[in-house]
C-alpha cells in the first residue's frame, strides 16, 4: 500500500475528500453570512438553525410529500427563505436604528426557539434521508473511491457560491447591492427600495443556508441539532476571512475545510480545534482577517 | 440614603432572610449565577464589549475548583482561589487575541474561543468527558468549618458574592470605571487623549474573567459537581440573558435577572425542551420591547440610575 508521510493513501485522500465537504458548507453558511452582514450589519446567529430548517423541510417533502431530493433543492430554500422574509419584516427591521448587538441577541433568542421546537417536535436523535438514485454508487478513480453523491455536494457549492460571486460582483442587480452597502441613503435617493433590497436580501442568505441544509441531509442525519455547532465553526471562518469580500469568505470556506481533514490525518486530537486556532493566529497577525478591510 | 445603598441594603437583607422560607440551595444558585451576570455585564455595560464566551471562565474554573478540591485534596478556600487564577489566566490569553477586534467580531471570536476550551474539556483526561468531576468534597474553611453543613455553606457563598458584588460596584465607580464608559462612548476619543485603550480593555477583561471564574469555582463547590453543561455555549447564551433580563449597563439588574432565569429554570425543569423555547423568547421579546430590563425599566421609572 502506498503511503505518504508514514499515512496509507486511502486514509489521506478520504480525509481530504470529507474536509472538502466540510469546506463546501462553510463556504455556503460563511457566504450567506457575508452577504447578510454586508447589508444588514447583523450576524445572523439564526444560520445554524435555518440551515437545519433546510434539512428538515428536505425530510418533510420527502416523508410526508413523496417529493424526492431534486424538488426538495428547489422547494426547501424558498419556503425556508421565506420564513427568513417574514422574520425580518416583523423583527430585525426594528432593530437597524439600535446598537448591532441587538441584532445578534435577537437572532440567537431565534436560534433557540426554533432549535428547540424542533427538538420537542422530533427528538434529537435524528432521521435518515436517502441519497437520491440518480446520485447512488460511485467511481473508483484510481487512488481513490469517490462516492458520486459527495462529488455532487463539492460540485454544487462551487457553482452556487460562484453563481453568487457572480451576481454580486459582475451584475447591476449586484452592483446596486455593493452601492447599498456603502451608502444606503445615496441608493435610496436614486429611486431603488433599499428597505426592499434589504428583505430580500436576507431571504436569499437564509435560502443559502436552507439550501446547505437540504445537501447537508444525506451526508450527516437530520437533526435539531445539526446547526447549533457549526455556526460557530463557521463563525470562526468569517472571522479568518474576514467579511469584506465574498471570494474571500468562499476560498477560506474550502481552504479550512480541507486543513480540518488533514488534521485529522495527522493530528487528530487537534481536528475539533485546529480551526479555532488558527483563528487566533490569524488575530494575532492580521486583525482584520485574511481578505477583510478594517471597519 | 442614595438609592444604592436603599438597593443594597434591601439585597443584602433579601439573602439573609431568604434562606428562612426559600430552599438554601437554590438561593446559593442564585447567588453563584448573580455574581457570573455580575462580571459580564462588567464588560458588556460599561466596556461596551459583548462576551458570547464567558462559559469557559465559569466552566474552566468550575473543573479547576472541583479538582482541587478532589484530586489536590485542597481546602475549599484554596479551591476557589486556584479557580480564580486559572480563569484570570484564561482571561488574558483570550483577552489578548479578543480584544484586537470590537463589536459583533468581538462576540464571534470569545464564542469561538469558548468552543475551542469546550472541545478540550471534552478531551481532557482530569475533566471525566461526560461524567464531569463528581462527588466533589466540599471541606473545610481555613481546616475549621465544616462547609458540608448547609448553613455553612449558605454563609461561604453569601460572603463571596457579596465581596465579588462590592468589588464589581467599586470598579465602576472608580476612575478606571470613567475611563472605561468613555472607551465604550467612544473609543477613538479615549484613545486621543491618551488612555490606552487596549491595556483598559484587556484589564477590564481578565477581572471580568477572574470574577466569572469565582463564581464557577463556587457553583463547583456548591452542587459539588463540575460538568460540561458549565462550559457550554448554552451557558454563555444563559448569562447574556439574565444580564438582559435585569437590565444591561445597571449594578443591580444582573442580580434580578439571575434570580428570575434560575427560578424559571427551576420551575421548567420537567418541561424538557420548552425551557431552551421560553428562554429564545423571552430574548426576542426583551430585544424588540424590553431593553431596557426589570432593574433599567424601574430606574427610569424613579429616574435615577440603579
Amino acid at each position: 500500500m502506498t503511503e505518504i508521510f508514514g499515512v496509507p493513501t486511502q486514509a489521506l485522500f478520504g480525509q481530504l475528500l470529507i474536509g472538502l465537504i466540510n469546506g463546501s458548507f462553510y463556504a455556503l453558511l460563511s457566504l450567506g453570512l457575508a452577504v447578510i452582514f454586508g447589508l444588514l450589519n447583523i450576524i445572523n446567529f439564526t444560520h445554524g438553525a435555518q440551515y437545519m430548517m433546510g434539512a428538515f423541510a428536505a425530510w418533510f417533502l420527502l416523508a410526508k410529500l413523496g417529493l424526492g431530493y431534486w424538488w426538495a433543492l428547489a422547494l426547501a430554500p424558498v419556503a425556508v427563505g421565506v420564513t427568513g422574509v417574514i422574520v425580518e419584516r416583523l423583527m430585525l427591521a426594528r432593530l437597524y436604528k439600535l446598537d448591532h448587538l441587538y441584532g445578534l441577541l435577537l437572532t440567537f433568542g431565534l436560534a433557540l426557539v426554533i432549535q428547540g421546537l424542533f427538538r420537542h417536535e422530533f427528538g434529537s436523535s435524528g432521521l435518515p434521508y436517502a441519497i437520491p438514485k440518480a446520485l447512488e454508487g460511485g467511481t473508483n478513480l484510481g487512488f481513490m473511491y469517490l462516492p458520486n453523491y459527495r462529488a455532487w455536494v463539492i460540485f454544487a457549492s462551487l457553482v452556487v457560491c460562484l453563481g453568487t460571486w457572480f451576481v454580486i460582483e459582475k451584475t447591476r442587480l449586484g452592483a446596486y447591492l455593493r452601492a447599498a452597502t456603502e451608502n444606503p441613503e445615496l441608493v435610496r435617493a436614486f429611486g431603488i427600495n433599499v428597505p426592499r433590497m434589504i428583505t430580500l436580501t436576507y431571504g436569499f442568505g437564509v435560502g443559502l443556508a436552507a439550501l446547505a441544509g437540504v445537501m447537508a441531509a444525506p451526508i450527516y442525519t437530520v437533526s435539531p441539532q445539526m446547526g447549533a455547532d457549526l455556526i460557530i465553526v463557521v463563525f470562526a471562518v468569517v472571522v479568518i476571512g474576514g467579511m469584506g469580500s465574498i471570494m474571500g469568505s468562499i476560498v477560506t470556506g474550502f481552504a479550512l475545510g480541507l486543513i480540518e481533514g488533514l488534521t485529522k490525518v495527522f493530528y487528530p486530537e487537534a481536528s475539533n480545534t485546529v480551526i479555532f486556532i488558527i483563528m487566533a493566529i490569524v488575530l494575532m497577525i492580521r486583525p482584520a482577517g485574511l481578505f477583510g478591510a478594517a471597519r | 440614603m442614595t438609592p444604592h445603598r436603599v438597593a443594597l441594603a434591601l439585597m443584602i437583607a433579601f439573602f439573609a432572610l431568604a434562606p428562612a422560607v426559600i430552599y438554601p440551595l437554590f438561593l446559593m444558585k442564585v447567588m453563584c449565577f448573580a455574581l457570573f451576570a455580575c462580571a459580564f455585564n462588567l464588560l458588556i455595560g460599561y466596556g461596551g464589549l459583548l462576551s458570547f464566551g464567558h462559559a469557559m471562565f465559569f466552566g474552566g474554573a468550575a473543573y479547576i475548583s472541583a479538582h482541587a478540591a478532589k484530586v489536590w485534596g485542597f481546602p475549599p478556600e484554596l479551591a476557589v482561589l486556584a479557580a480564580v487564577a486559572a480563569a484570570a489566566l484564561l482571561g488574558f490569553a483570550a483577552g489578548l487575541i479578543a480584544i484586537r477586534r470590537q463589536g459583533i467580531y468581538f462576540a464571534m471570536i470569545t464564542l469561538a474561543l469558548a468552543q475551542m476550551v469546550f472541545f478540550f474539556s471534552v478531551q481532557a483526561p482530569f475533566t471525566g468527558g461526560e461524567d464531569g468531576i463528581q462527588a466533589v468534597p466540599r471541606g473545610r474553611l481555613f481546616g475549621l468549618v465544616d462547609l458540608s453543613q448547609v448553613r455553612n455553606m449558605y454563609v461561604f457563598v453569601f460572603a463571596l458574592f457579596l465581596g465579588g458584588f462590592l468589588l464589581i460596584y467599586r470598579v465602576i465607580h472608580s476612575p478606571f470605571g470613567q475611563v472605561l464608559k468613555a472607551i465604550r462612548e467612544n473609543e477613538s476619543r479615549a484613545l486621543s487623549l491618551g488612555y490606552d485603550t487596549d491595556r483598559y480593555k484587556l484589564l477590564a477583561f481578565v477581572l471580568s474573567a477572574a470574577l466569572a471564574g469565582l463564581a464557577g469555582g463556587t457553583k463547583a463547590l456548591v452542587f459539588q459537581l463540575a460538568s460540561l453543561t458549565d462550559v457550554h455555549w448554552t451557558m454563555s447564551g444563559e448569562v447574556v440573558l439574565m444580564t438582559l433580563v435585569g437590565g444591561l449597563g445597571t449594578v443591580f439588574g444582573p442580580v434580578v435577572g439571575a434570580l428570575v432565569i434560575v427560578a424559571m429554570a427551576n420551575y421548567l425543569a420537567q418541561l424538557g425542551a420548552w425551557v431552551t423555547v421560553v428562554q429564545g423568547a423571552i430574548f426576542v421579546v426583551c430585544v424588540l420591547t424590553f431593553r431596557r430590563g426589570v432593574i433599567g425599566e424601574l430606574g427610569h421609572w424613579l429616574k435615577k440610575p440603579l
